[in-house]
């Protein structure tokens, strides 16, 4: 069996009263894609933070394709693979779109020089940002600043690339073409732990979908019985939670 | 299928060359002052060069490193002393100078080390509080004079014109240095890495950069700077007095320069510097009305240009005297979908 390329055991993480992990476990198999649902505030950016090493957890394990990785920052994650993108976009402002590619090419994948200044091109002419290369990020609307996480997240050339709502406040339409991105990504053999709102987003895309509330993951396995399972469905209610057969 | 070799990156652009050869000219110019002008003419502009030392060492350190210091004095009297030290041991004052900036460094690592615990107004009070440590350390030495100071010896036997000009060009000399130096910084891999962190460090973080490892060279590169300058100041002044040296104003002073010039930008120390010195020149005799007028200034440009006299002008005209960054010029001429996949494992 081959080594999981994300494997959390144990992870615990609580702020004063508030638990947002609590002994959690998952694994990530190579080229896998999963999910990730819950309620608001249920520790899911949380959990991206401990995996991509901002914060660390208060007890447990993070391993990498069986290297343990919990004491690395959070700059050498990225370099051995763990790609990210966060929830409320954080580009350099004031750096153009090519630069902002180019810091995750160089630093992020460790390319030199031309091979450094292809990929961050060429991801960000993959995302759809090939006309805007020059415009400064801070200039970005939210759905060029959404594709520029998710662009940068690739730039670094990373094993396993954790997505952090990047469809969240999107059209339909763009959260179509975003779908289609993201699953070129995956088929290319690149891991995804994608977490989101937009359920029917994950469905078009994950084989896995797993659903975290109160620190636990109280649901894992095919996405469209974790979504009819009813402690999901409870944990849901008042929330929204839509399946593309509810909007449609 | 086609290799996308026809990506073009360019990191000048036309109206930059030109801004260099008008650059050029001027630091021809500046050269030549000492055959035109006055003898007070040129010994007061070497003031002028050592406020763009600093200020530049100082929008390097706060402007891209974040690293809000205001105890950057304590560089310049170090390099101060060492000039005194390396003196009396019959080193060269001019040699002396550099020596200045690499104790300078130096003690900087191991400083660092103890301001870097700090963070935010922490960490700007935490380094003024080094630096009078370094002020109170430096008075107990009675060999460099202790309270009162010292003289420098080693220049004394030149003729005060010859002696004057060749301060002036030093300065100069060192002034164009550090500016290129800080270029050449801001050019290269370890620009990018501290642009990014001027932006936002924990983005800079997630995308691979070891930010604490940067901010640690940017804060020895501006350590060395400062070195020079104080260096600088004790070849023109021929002594050295602990409390002026070790003076907070001259932290004051950089951060007036680069606030009014354009934080960020490494063309705001420049041109912040030429108005701290034009006001200093025409306004010095008005006593504290010059302080308060610099106060209300500063509050001014803080509060209407965010970004300085330079980061104004440059967002409306998107001019850059010192290009640093990287202008896509021609995209790949294949279409996107028939190259090569990103991943190939």
């Amino acid at each position: 069996m081959t080594e999981p390329v994300l494997a959390l055991r144990g992870i615990s993480k609580r702020f004063g009263e508030v638990v947002v992990a609590e002994d959690l476990d998952l694994t990530v198999a190579p080229g896998e894609a999963i999910g990730i649902v819950g309620p608001n505030g249920a520790g899911k950016s949380t959990l991206f933070s401990m995996i991509a090493g901002e914060q660390k957890p208060d007890s447990g394990a993070i391993s990498m394709l069986g290297r343990d990785i919990s004491s690395l920052p959070a700059q050498d994650r990225t370099r051995i693979g763990i790609g990210r993108t966060f929830q409320i976009p954080r580009p350099f402002e004031g750096m153009s779109v090519f630069e902002n590619l180019l810091v995750f090419a160089t630093s992020g994948a460790g390319l030199h020089g031309h091979a450094a200044y292809t990929r961050a091109a060429e991801t960000g002419e993959r995302v759809g940002l090939g006309d805007v290369l020059n415009a400064q990020a801070g200039s970005l609307g939210l759905l060029a600043r959404k594709r520029l996480e998710l662009a940068r997240g690739l730039a670094s050339d990373p094993t396993v690339l954790l997505l952090d709502e990047v469809a969240g406040g999107l059209t339909e339409p763009e959260v179509a073409d975003l779908v289609e991105l993201i699953r070129g990504v995956q088929q290319e053999g690149l891991a995804i732990v994608w977490i989101e709102h937009v359920v029917h987003a994950l469905t078009q895309t994950v084989r896995r979908l797993a659903c975290l509330a109160g620190g636990r993951l109280i649901a894992d396995g095919d996405p469209f019985e974790v979504l009819d399972d009813p402690v999901v469905r409870e944990v849901y209610l008042g929330t929204t939670l839509t399946t593309e057969e509810d909007t449609a | 299928m086609n290799t996308p070799n026809s990506l073009l990156i360019r990191r000048s652009r036309r109206s930059s060359n030109l801004s260099f050869v008008a650059l050029g000219l001027v630091a021809v110019g500046l050269v030549m002052m000492p055959y035109v002008v006055y003898q007070s003419v040129t010994s007061s502009m070497v003031m002028l060069f050592v406020l763009v030392i600093i200020a530049s060492m100082w929008n390097l350190l706060a402007g891209f490193g974040g690293l809000v210091s205001i105890g950057q004095q304590a560089y310049i009297g170090i390099g101060a002393y060492t000039v005194i030290v390396m003196a009396d041991l019959g080193v060269h004052p001019l040699i002396g100078v550099f020596f200045g900036a690499l104790t300078s460094a130096m003690l900087a690592l191991p400083t660092s080390w103890l301001a870097f615990r700090l963070r935010g107004d922490y960490f700007a009070v935490g380094t003024w509080v080094i630096a009078e440590v370094y002020r109170l350390v430096m008075i107990k030495f009675q060999f460099v004079g202790g309270a009162d100071g010292k003289s420098l010896v080693g220049l004394s036997g030149l003729d005060p014109v010859m002696r004057s000009a060749l301060t002036y060009w030093f300065a100069l000399g060192i002034a164009i240095l550090t500016v290129l130096g800080c270029f050449w910084l801001l050019r290269s891999r370890i620009g990018l890495a501290l642009t990014a962190i001027r932006d936002d460090e924990v983005s800079a973080r997630a995308g691979g950069i070891d930010a604490t490892r940067i901010k640690r060279i940017v804060y020895l590169v501006s350590a060395a700077g400062c070195g020079l300058a104080g260096g600088i100041l004790v070849v023109d002044a021929l002594r050295v007095q602990p409390d002026a040296i070790f003076s907070v104003s001259w932290s004051a002073y950089m951060i007036f320069i680069v606030i009014i010039g354009g934080i960020g930008y490494l063309e705001g120390p420049l041109i912040g510097a030429l108005v701290f010195f034009a006001m200093q020149q025409f306004l010095a005799e008005m006593g504290t009305w010059y302080l308060m007028l610099l106060g209300v200034l500063a509050i001014c440009a803080a509060a209407w240009f965010p970004k300085g006299l330079w980061g104004a002008f440059s967002q409306k005209t998107g001019f850059r005297l010192f290009p640093v960054g990287y202008h896509v010029a021609q995209r790949f001429d294949t279409p996107v979908d028939s190259r090569a996949p990103l991943f190939r494992n």
